[in-house]
């Protein structure tokens, strides 16, 4: 490492491996007759150059790409444990740490305690993305730096034995009348290949797709983008997911945000069985699709009043957008129960003495009744429990809606207390009153789960897709192809290199020859 | 006109095409001591295989079209249309590097390959379905056929690895790397032992029926091949005695997740005994190794030229598979469910093929792995996209799980 100081006379940094100026392998050791190793054109690189603060420490290791590899396995491997059992959010139940025990045993147990079951967001996964991030950009750094400047500044003039220790390399006798015409006849053919030719001396260097060389460290950028993008979802604000069910013809608020939306009409609409192809025996209705008529709506801050901003019909794979603001169609449930009718019997006379409609979702504290009675709602549990000997309420949802009524008449001295629980027979409580008042219609609705999302970082995070696309089809489908040639003393030294398909560069460098005049196979390890 | 008729038979054609194609392509090879002399006996053989596989791609693009005009829909939404499809992108994928290369041996190893996936397939439900709600989208022609693309480029990028790896170390005895790679083949006859087991089956129009409780719902498993596992607490209400066995000889293991988990994870061990059997027939037959079989084929294959066509089709899949297989799907996922990325089996295991072939790249770029090393990593980057196709569908449940 010492000696950085080539014969040629250019003073290297240290860590060089091939001349920065000639080409010239410093380090002589290297087997002779071995091609060169061309990676980053022998340049050094920042982390073989300073290793002495902390700085220099942290940034040796990202630079590895060992370190790059590395990570990316681990990555790769806790990913794969991860899909063994579904995450938490997949699970149909509410109560993980009982789901995967109930549902997997002892793997499940500890699967869960483990923290696999909710591993993509757990802080070492995420600070395994991270580490790859930094890695990226300190990879990228290290590397792309020296690379530009070497590129940018390639002598045409090589040392010999950096020509003719390229890969695909060729050494003829040359004469020196021949040589010029020669020289002038491979620039002509070169330059027809679309070749930069840049000529020195008796010396010449042709290259053509350096832009291919850019594409690793632009689709790195594109990485770092998506990555960061990402990242901007923890600012406040710019990431919003929810859930909401609107009932046909209900208004509900949009959760966290001044929006509210009501539901027009939601559909369910089945596949016509003529039109579906092949024959199915057991017609099942398949579902088409799922469709919701919505309208969002923002409320005046002046009249209070709702004013609509915007309607669609919003079906799965077609959301409405709204300054920002997505609105997905992600459930459907038919026929839930929006009202109770309920009939009030005279038990003496067995007569009805009316009826009266009980909004589950908002019921009125009392009702008139047609003998011009009232009843009143004294308690309602829309999702009825018992929770020891006190009647609670699971949910707001009226799954199992009980009641509590007073049905107050004329002929009653008092009011009387009527229980009412939905499919429970409770003639024993109410055995000694007098009126009886039992459930003699439903009225049901369907109802749209709308999906309600805000992702402000969606742009960066595509721009930065778009990136890395860029970039991978610049270093995938371009390829850098470079040509040396040097005539020395009664010999023309040929040297190619690219940074992949070698076959091709072969085939292309021994037509370009033929065409000017010059046989030479190159194909030297025998294909078929 | 009956459409079905004419689709059925167009996929018929293709398959017997690939299977002739596959043929020509071995005798190209094989047969070069041949009167003829071997350049013109190379040179004859091997121009006829790929007109036969550009028939065949005619064939197949006819089938698709059919398909197409019966359902509306392209065919690329249920696993019998996604493993169809995807031979056909190898098929494809092999086009491509045949002209770049012009090596004859990729295509008697290449068109086999497309002939398993497209037999493979066929295993599975040929009805047409309509679409569920949530794969109406233009995005599922272009995330599904632009992945199948990429993994296309990627699975020919395999056997190229594999002509690499036979060509080094399909010869030796008694080593690790020709153990692992009999092995490898193992898998493949394994995988050619269900195919025709199912065959089998269903041309003896074999039929079994096993109710069980399913999260909360009785549901019956309808059985293709005798049930030697069980769902699990099931009850056999029909069964076709096979071998005197009136009932499933065990139950599934209950962390297996899905519905049709006992049934597929039965054909998993129909595949594996019947591969087994089918492996010791051959090496009965030949006496000895699959590789050691194959070897001749590839002797005067060059390693380097292998090793770069091997690489050469991976760095041409890559930008595609991260195109359709992560970009595309991102966008679909942002428009169906609201989220580009939602951490489904399926989406993990896409993202765990790109960095698995990222992996690659950078041990063949900056670590220098070239020829044996990245022979082996091609290898294992088939079975990740096999598992994903295979694996992923019969044991993991998820948005995906459409077979």
């Amino acid at each position: 490492m010492e000696n950085t100081k080539c014969v040629c006379g250019h003073n290297n940094p240290v860590g060089t491996i091939l001349c920065e100026y000639c080409g010239k392998p410093l380090e002589e050791d290297q087997e002779a007759n071995r091609p060169l190793e061309m990676r980053y054109e022998g340049k050094a690189r920042r982390s073989q150059t300073y290793q002495t603060t902390w700085f220099d420490r942290v940034w040796n290791f990202f630079s590895s790409v060992k370190v790059a590899i590395v990570l990316i396995l681990i990555t790769l491997i806790a990913s794969a444990i991860g899909t063994i059992l579904p995450q938490e959010r997949y699970i149909p139940s509410p109560d993980p740490a009982q789901f995967y025990v109930e549902h997997y045993g002892v793997w499940g147990e500890w699967f869960y305690k483990l923290g696999l079951s909710n591993m993509y967001d757990s802080w070492w996964y995420v600070t395994l993305l991270a580490m790859i991030g930094i890695s990226l950009v300190v990879c990228s750094l290290d590397r792309v730096i020296p690379l530009y400047k070497a590129l940018k500044n390639q002598q045409v003039t090589k040392d010999l034995s950096f020509i003719s220790r390229q890969k695909v390399s060729h050494t003829l006798k040359v004469t020196e009348e021949e040589r010029d015409a020669l020289l002038d006849r491979l620039a002509t053919q070169l330059q027809n290949r679309r070749f930069h030719v840049r000529r020195e001396g008796h010396a010449l260097l042709a290259e053509k797709g350096r832009i291919s060389r850019w594409g690793p460290y632009i689709n790195h950028i594109g990485l770092i983008l998506f990555l960061f993008g990402a990242l901007l979802r923890l600012v406040p604000g710019w990431y919003l997911d929810q859930f909401v069910w609107v009932r046909e013809g209900e208004i509900a608020k949009v959760p966290e945000l001044p929006y509210y939306v009501k539901n027009n009409k939601a559909e369910v609409e089945f596949y016509d069985p003529k039109e579906l192809p092949g024959k199915k025996e057991n017609a099942q209705p398949t579902v088409k699709q799922y469709k919701s008529d919505i309208t969002l709506m923002r409320q005046d801050p002046r009249t209070g009043r709702l004013e609509p901003v915007s309607r669609k019909v919003i079906m799965v794979n077609h959301p409405m957008e709204y300054k920002g603001l997505m609105l997905f169609q992600s459930g459907f449930q038919p026929n839930q129960p929006l009202s109770l009718q309920m009939t009030v019997t005279d038990k003496k006379t067995k007569k009805s003495v009316g009826t009266f409609t009980v909004n589950l979702y908002h019921p009125k504290e009392s009702y008139p009744l047609q003998n011009g009675g009232t009843v009143r709602i004294l308690n309602y549990f829309p999702d009825f429990t018992m929770e020891g000997d006190r009647p609670a309420t699971k949910s707001e949802f009226p799954n199992r809606p009980a009641f509590v009524f007073e049905v107050i008449t004329p002929e009653l001295k008092k009011g009387e207390k009527s229980w009412m629980i939905a499919q429970t027979n409770l003639d024993d409580i109410n055995r000694n009153n007098r009126y009886d008042i039992s459930m003699t219609g439903l009225q049901v609705v369907d109802q749209s789960g709308l999906m309600v999302r805000v992702d402000k970082s969606l742009p960066v995070i595509f721009f930065g897709a778009a990136v890395c696309m860029i970039g991978l089809v610049m270093g995938f489908y371009w390829q850098h192809r470079r040509v040396w040639l040097r005539w020395h003393e009664g010999r023309l030294y040929l040297g190619a290199h690219t940074n992949k398909n070698w076959f091709g560069l072969k085939r292309e460098v021994e037509q370009i020859a033929e065409r000017a005049g010059l046989k030479m196979s190159l194909t030297q390890y025998g294909q078929e | 006109m009956d459409w079905e008729k004419v689709m059925e038979n167009l996929l018929l054609c293709t398959f017997f095409l690939y299977v002739l194609a596959s043929v020509v392509f071995v005798i190209a090879i094989v047969g070069k001591k041949w009167s003829t002399g071997e350049e013109v006996h190379v040179r004859r053989w091997s121009r006829l295989g790929i007109i036969l596989t550009f028939v065949g791609v005619l064939f197949q693009v006819m089938f698709i079209i059919t398909r197409i005009i019966i359902g509306g829909h392209f065919p690329t939404s249920n696993m019998f249309e996604f493993a169809s499809f995807l031979s056909f992108t190898i098929v494809l994928a092999f086009i491509v590097i045949f002209y770049i290369y012009r090596t004859v041996v990729l295509g008697a190893f290449a068109m086999p390959i497309a002939v398993i996936m497209l037999a493979y397939a066929s295993v599975f439900p040929r009805d047409v379905e309509p679409l569920i709600p949530a794969l109406q989208s233009y995005w599922l022609y272009i995330h599904v056929t632009t992945t199948a693309l990429g993994e296309g480029a990627f699975v020919v990028g395999f056997v190229a690895g594999l002509i690499y790896l036979i060509r080094a170390v399909g010869h030796e005895r008694g080593t690790t790397g020709a153990a692992v790679l009999e092995g490898t083949l193992l898998v493949l006859v394994m995988l050619i032992g269900f195919i025709l087991t199912s065959f089998a089956f269903s041309v003896a129009g074999y039929h079994a029926e096993i109710q069980h409780t399913f999260e909360g719902q009785q549901l019956v498993q309808a059985y293709d091949m005798p049930p030697i596992v069980g769902p699990d607490g099931g009850e056999v209400l029909r069964m076709q005695p096979f071998l005197g066995m009136t009932h499933p000889l065990f139950e599934a293991p209950s962390w297996m997740q899905g519905q049709e988990a006992a049934r597929k994870f039965n054909s998993v061990i129909w595949s594996v005994l019947s591969g087994s059997v089918l492996y010791g027939l051959i090496r009965l037959a030949a006496r000895k190794r699959i590789s050691e079989l194959l070897h001749p084929m590839v002797k005067n294959v060059s390693l380097e030229m292998a090793d770069e066509i091997s690489y050469r089709a991976i760095a041409i899949g890559f930008p595609i598979f991260t195109l359709g297989g992560l970009i595309f799907a991102m966008i679909w996922a942002q428009e169906a469910w609201g989220r580009f990325w939602g951490w489904d089996p399926k989406e993990v295991w896409a993202l765990i093929t790109w960095l698995f072939y990222s992996a690659y790249l950078h041990l063949r770029l900056s670590r220098g792995w070239h020829g044996l090393k990245s022979s082996w990593m091609a290898v294992i980057g088939f079975v990740i996209i096999m598992l994903n196709l295979i694996v992923i569908n019969l044991v993991i449940a998820g948005l995906h799980s459409y077979a």
